[in-house]
């Protein structure tokens, strides 16, 4: 009896240990459906920028290497194309070796002549054809295909990026042969090695997309096919999650939607957040007066209080973590004690006020002085953290008007210099330095400078790190351009981090949130629970 | 009569003209253009003039404006619209991809609408100062204070919270999947077609209440005639005109003018196109979709003054 009893026991505890392991099987079927806010203008990932590209149809092609898929931060290398690498003594030449028998979806063999096609096009393309990531690749000499399985990547100088830059989720690898008849083929035709092929693209409705039989990572993908739905609208977007038409939305919804879809689903729903790879910046234009006194731009970024901030505007926009000019958590940003050390990110904001008032005093600034504060014209989040800001400036005494100026017609505007003060956003497709920084460059060397300085110590800073494969050497670096960019010279002013919130169906397995909504949409490891 | 039509069929052409090169130039005084929408708006971090240059130059933006134009208007002769700016394709593909959907959208309102206003209106009108026509001008003023958009998203949130349904997200064409597609379309159809029927309601009562108090009405009812009757044959009549003339201009709106409605219930219509080729400052699609608005509402109120001539034998055009 007592025998039984203890094999009872047994089968039953080792049925309990079995339960999260059956849980965590995949399973193979179903459609997986997500709505995105944004349509493709065409569907070569090389040419353009938008996330409405990614999402519906990054899971028909394959990217030399990608980010690991479990990796939360999103920045660690993962083979994809490439089953390994290497990198030479003097950091200039990067070796792929290709996985073998890899099929573009016309059954012909996808071999390193593809590879070499597609990032030729993207570095140097030929001429009459866009690449807007060309500049990324600067330190690239050459790009060779010494046999057909094998890559070779020629930097003309060592870079601490360039690993980085390959996990680019827009560089698809196309097929040679197309590219050589014709380089704009891929605007308008979709044909590449990915976990789905093509089916169908209802322009202004949605993309269809189908298993691929003969995918090269055998037993994947799991789902039978994809439906990406284009959707302008938030609040429909929110419904169709609601409603279980949708399982999940890749860019993120608001910290209200989020609760609300948790209170109405209850369990039915799983919240994945993360800060987010894109921040809202103030601009201050360093050829109006009296902004070219960095006493007064320390001012307005002493002015912020961004600790209560946080927490305040945590709840109703989506912003969160406090930043510099690394998404915390990520491998090279300023751990929250240091940051905290710099001027703006004090966590007394009565001091801070205190110092922005004398400064501005020291300056020269009336009290009551007034400047115009330009906004672009996006609800969310520009609309709350501007509000927030001039609510802030107004506490050291400054007088700010706002003016909204819509979306389209906002880059025009602050390209020309025609503002005092004003936001400014970045948006990257991985955390990384090179990338993340190049934005505060001079403007002589970057347009997208829009604070109109220059500051070759901030250049040679950048240049520096850039060339640094030493990771702690490279951290410092970082550190003293971020002190300078920040603090010393405060040409621009972070505000928050943006915080990406996924409320999406339990259903959905297989997919882990990262920084940036660029990553992880090859839906290759995605399946559904039924 | 054949004469009328002729003419204001050629009378078109000068107020095609007009709208043509209004909106050839408004677009180009809006700041930003399409190269800028589609290179600067995504916050990337490396920006390359020589790229945004080799675009404008791709889609001809670097030309003079009289050429622009010219080019434009030659195409529109041939009666080719281009390429969009934005996605490379033909506009009549685009354009003809939303159109049915947004026709189909156009004459259930219409007929909702219809069937509502004119009974309503001519109910009221009768039973005018009863309980009757107190419900049918309340219920007609709620219509005009209730935007669309509004009535569709508490449309939505109701099938959401009671029966956990919404409708489908995807358009299926009516000969495809009759169901599928009512199932997609009634709500709409139902929020935009309730206020255009408290347009209408609102303008059969006035004029109905004019017409009942006409002589020749009051005629027919001393002579003993069926009230029935005389509204039918003498008093709808008359009472018509003015309400087929806004109810014909609201039809025409609804084709490319119902962008929220679209947008809450993801119908991918005339104009949700509309919006986005404005913002991404797509000029061609937005003069084409202008184009074809402005011929629909000349061409509506044609067939209105048309129709005139028809219902009321009185009026008779030279």
């Amino acid at each position: 009896m007592v025998k039984k009893s203890t094999r009872l026991l047994a089968l039953a505890a080792a049925a309990l240990l079995s339960l999260p392991l059956q849980a965590q099987t995949p399973r193979n079927g179903g459609e997986l459906v997500f709505p995105v806010p944004s349509e493709p203008p065409s569907y070569d990932g090389h040419r353009e920028e938008t996330f409405g590209l990614i999402h519906p149809i990054a899971p028909f092609y394959n990217t030399l290497l990608r980010v690991d898929p479990n990796d939360r931060s999103g920045t660690k290398p993962h083979p994809s194309l490439a089953e390994s690498w290497t990198v030479s003594q003097d950091g200039k030449t990067y070796t792929f070796k290709l996985r073998r028998g890899v099929k573009f979806h016309d059954g012909s063999d996808l071999t390193s002549k593809d590879v070499k096609a597609s990032y030729d096009k993207i570095i140097f393309p030929p001429p009459g054809v866009g690449s807007t990531r060309k500049g990324q690749y600067a330190d690239v000499e050459k790009v060779e295909a010494p046999d057909p399985g094998t890559v070779v990547f020629r930097l003309k100088e060592p870079s601490g990026s360039f690993l980085a830059s390959l996990l680019s989720p827009y560089n698809f690898i196309y097929k040679a042969d197309i590219l050589a008849k014709d380089p704009h083929w891929y605007e308008k035709n979709i044909m590449g090695s990915g976990p789905f092929t093509f089916v169908e693209h209802v322009k202004g409705s949605h993309v269809l997309g189908k298993k691929n039989p003969n995918y090269w990572d055998k037993g994947k993908p799991y789902l039978d096919g994809f439906r990406a739905i284009f959707m302008r609208e938030s609040a429909a977007q929110v419904a169709a999650v609601r409603g279980e038409r949708a399982h999940i939305q890749f860019r993120g919804f608001t910290p209200k939607d989020r609760d609300n879809l948790k209170s109405a689903l209850g369990d039915k729903i799983t919240v994945q957040e993360s800060p987010w790879d894109c921040i809202l910046m103030v601009a201050i234009n360093h050829e109006k007066k009296p902004f070219d006194d960095k006493r007064v731009r320390r001012a307005l970024t002493l002015a912020l209080d961004r600790h209560t901030g946080s927490k305040a505007l945590s709840q109703i926009a989506i912003v969160k973590s406090i930043a510099g000019v690394q998404v915390p958590g990520t491998p090279f940003a300023t751990p929250p004690e240091e940051l905290n050390k710099l001027a703006g990110y004090w966590t007394d904001a009565e001091k801070s006020r205190a110092e922005a008032k004398k400064l501005l005093k020291e300056a020269g600034v009336p009290e009551g002085f007034s400047f115009t504060f330009k906004n672009r014209g996006i609800p969310m989040p520009y609309e709350p953290l501007g509000v927030w800001m001039i609510d802030q400036w107004r506490r050291i005494g400054l007088n700010v008007r706002q003016e909204v100026i819509e979306a389209a017609a906002y880059f025009g505007v602050v390209r020309k210099g025609d503002f005092e003060v004003a936001m400014d956003f970045q948006c990257g497709y991985i955390v990384e330095p090179d990338l993340d920084m190049y934005k505060f460059l001079s403007s002589d060397r970057n347009p997208a400078n829009y604070g109109r300085y220059k500051d070759p110590v901030l250049d040679q800073l950048y240049d520096q790190q850039s060339r640094e494969t030493n990771v702690e050497k490279r951290k410092q670096i970082i550190r003293q351009f971020e002190k300078r960019l920040l603090e010393e010279e405060a040409h621009y002013l972070m505000t928050l981090q943006w915080h990406r919130i996924i409320p999406h169906s339990s259903k959905v397995k297989g997919w882990t949130i990262t920084p940036s909504h660029y990553l992880n949409n090859t839906l290759d490891t995605v399946w559904l629970t039924e | 009569m054949a004469y009328y039509i002729l003419k204001r069929l050629l009378a078109m052409i000068p107020t095609l003209l007009g709208v043509a090169v209004l909106i050839f130039l408004l677009l180009r005084v809006v700041p930003g253009d399409v190269v800028e929408a589609r290179y600067l708006t995504q916050g990337s971090q490396f920006q390359s003039q020589d790229l945004m240059d080799l675009e404008r130059k791709k889609l001809g933006l670097d030309q003079p404006l009289w050429k622009q134009f010219t080019s434009w208007m030659a195409g529109i002769a041939r009666l080719d619209f281009g390429l969009s700016m934005w996605t490379g394709a033909p506009i009549t593909e685009e354009i003809k991809l939303r159109f049915a959907l947004s026709l189909q959208l156009a004459i259930m309102a219409s007929l909702i609408a219809q069937v509502l206003a004119i009974p309503l209106g001519i109910l009221a009108a009768v039973k005018q100062d009863t309980w009757v026509d107190y419900a049918v001008r309340v219920f007609s003023i709620a219509g005009l204070a209730t935007p669309s958009f509004w009535l569709g998203i508490l449309m939505i949130l109701t099938m959401l919270i009671v029966f956990k349904w919404i409708p489908p997200m995807v358009f299926t064409p009516l000969w495809v999947n009759p169901w599928e597609n009512l199932a997609q379309l009634i709500w709409p159809a139902l929020a935009v077609g309730y206020r255009y029927s408290a347009v209408g309601t609102r303008m059969m009562r006035s004029a109905m209440l004019e017409v009942l108090r006409e002589d020749y009405i009051r005629t027919a009812r001393a002579k003993g005639l069926w009230l029935k009757l005389i509204l039918a044959r003498h008093a709808l009549k008359n009472a018509i005109l003015p309400v087929l003339t806004v109810m014909s201009l609201e039809f025409a709106f609804l084709l490319g003018g119902l962008v929220v409605t679209e947008q809450v219930f993801n119908l991918n219509g005339l104009g949700m196109l509309f919006v986005e080729a404005i913002s991404h400052r797509d000029y061609t699609l937005t003069q084409a979709l202008v184009m074809l608005v402005a011929t629909f509402f000349l061409f509506v109120n044609f067939f209105v003054d048309i129709a005139y001539a028809w219902i009321d034998p009185r009026i008779r055009y030279r």
